[in-house]
């Protein structure tokens, strides 16, 4: 491997030995969950097209390991939400998160969905933050891709240091419980 | 030859008598009131008639006149083109304002179906006789009817949106 220009993830720390390497399985579990995030594209409007720029060759989301984009909310880790909602495509929203299978995570992408942006106004939703629980949120109107990696790598320092038991603890329940989600 | 003003301000005269009035041209395009009791008469008239065949239904929208006398605070209006002819009409509707309710044209254009919805959703115009009115844009759980001046723009929801930081005080906004 000495010759390969690939970048390897460094391990987690442990105790190494010969033949043997000794780490905590959150870690292990973090690592492999934060380096492969199925992303699925919630694209309405003008950020989504900074996020075909992002998946593009250029920016190429890929090298982080979100290389296969879900468009279907089953096998997708990462929910990006990138642009205007509604309050009329918030139960549709709702739904394709509902339709996530745990661990899911979810990035605002731009300032519509992060917080309704320039339309404060009695048809659009005023951040996505409203109708489901949001780990990333990524400011710019819209945000240049170098900002949407950028959100990433954050989203993926997440879920490096998420317990595996988060889902199940109490906390966790609570919070979807505030969103009326079960 | 082209459709004359006076042609259809005649005909139209002749046939609805006082159900029609303030006739005039608005920029490029000829306009007219017309008493809302008649509305149906009137947009067929003008459909079949071998002379005027305003056949195309450009656009049907309200307006909300909070100003206005209570008979008056709603208007409905109706554009209709006529394509052999390239003629453009405007036909105006005023509606009361505590129970704007109008006929619907929805048998002569079914274009209007839309339409009609749209201005029932943002201004509560009830289109009597029409076969589905119900909201065609916002949602369904909506209350109000936005586009009504009494209805506020802004949603209320919003909470980062504090007014002393935009340089905003009571005075000014």
């Amino acid at each position: 491997m000495s010759d390969s220009k690939v970048n390897m993830v460094a391990p987690p720390e442990g105790v190494v030995g010969e033949g043997f390497f000794a780490t905590k399985l959150n870690d292990v579990v973090g690592l492999a969950r934060a380096n492969s995030l199925w992303p699925l594209p919630f694209a309405t409007s003008c950020c989504g097209i900074e996020f075909m720029a992002t998946m593009a060759s250029h920016y190429d989301l890929a090298r982080f390991g979100s290389e296969r984009v879900s468009f279907s909310p089953r096998q997708a880790d990462m929910l990006l939400v990138m642009g205007t909602i509604s309050k009329k495509m918030a139960p549709i929203l709702r739904q394709v998160y509902e339709q996530m299978s745990e661990p899911r995570w979810v990035i605002a992408v731009g300032a519509c969905a992060s917080s309704g942006g320039v339309f404060d106004t009695y048809s659009v939703l005023q951040g996505i933050d409203k109708v489901i629980p949001v780990d990333v949120y990524v400011p710019g109107c819209p945000p240049r891709p170098e900002q949407i990696v950028d959100g990433v790598m954050r989203l993926q320092e997440l879920v490096k240091s998420e317990s595996v038991r988060r889902r199940s603890s109490p906390e966790y329940q609570e919070l979807l419980a505030s969103y009326n989600i079960s | 030859m082209a459709l004359e003003n006076t042609l259809i301000q005649d005909k139209l005269v002749e046939t609805f008598n006082n159900d029609v009035f303030n006739f005039q041209q608005e920029r490029d395009i000829f306009s007219l009131e017309a008493s809302a009791d008649k509305i149906t008469a009137l947009i067929l008239f003008l459909k079949n008639d071998p002379e005027l065949r305003f056949h195309f239904l450009t656009d049907l929208c309200g307006i909300h006149y909070p100003d206005n006398e209570t008979e008056r605070q709603f208007a409905v209006v109706y554009h209709l083109h006529n394509w052999y002819e390239n003629k453009r009409l405007k036909i105006k509707v005023f509606l009361n304002g505590e129970k704007p309710e109008i006929k619907s044209i929805t048998n002569i254009f079914l274009s209007s179906n839309w339409m009609e919805r749209e201005t029932y959703d943002f201004f509560g115009v009830n289109f009597i006789g029409h076969p589905q009115l119900k909201r065609i844009l916002n949602m369904d759980e909506m209350q109000s009817h936005p586009m009504r001046k009494e209805f506020p723009l802004e949603d209320s929801g919003r909470t980062d949106k504090d007014d002393r930081f935009f340089g905003r005080t009571t005075s000014n906004c």
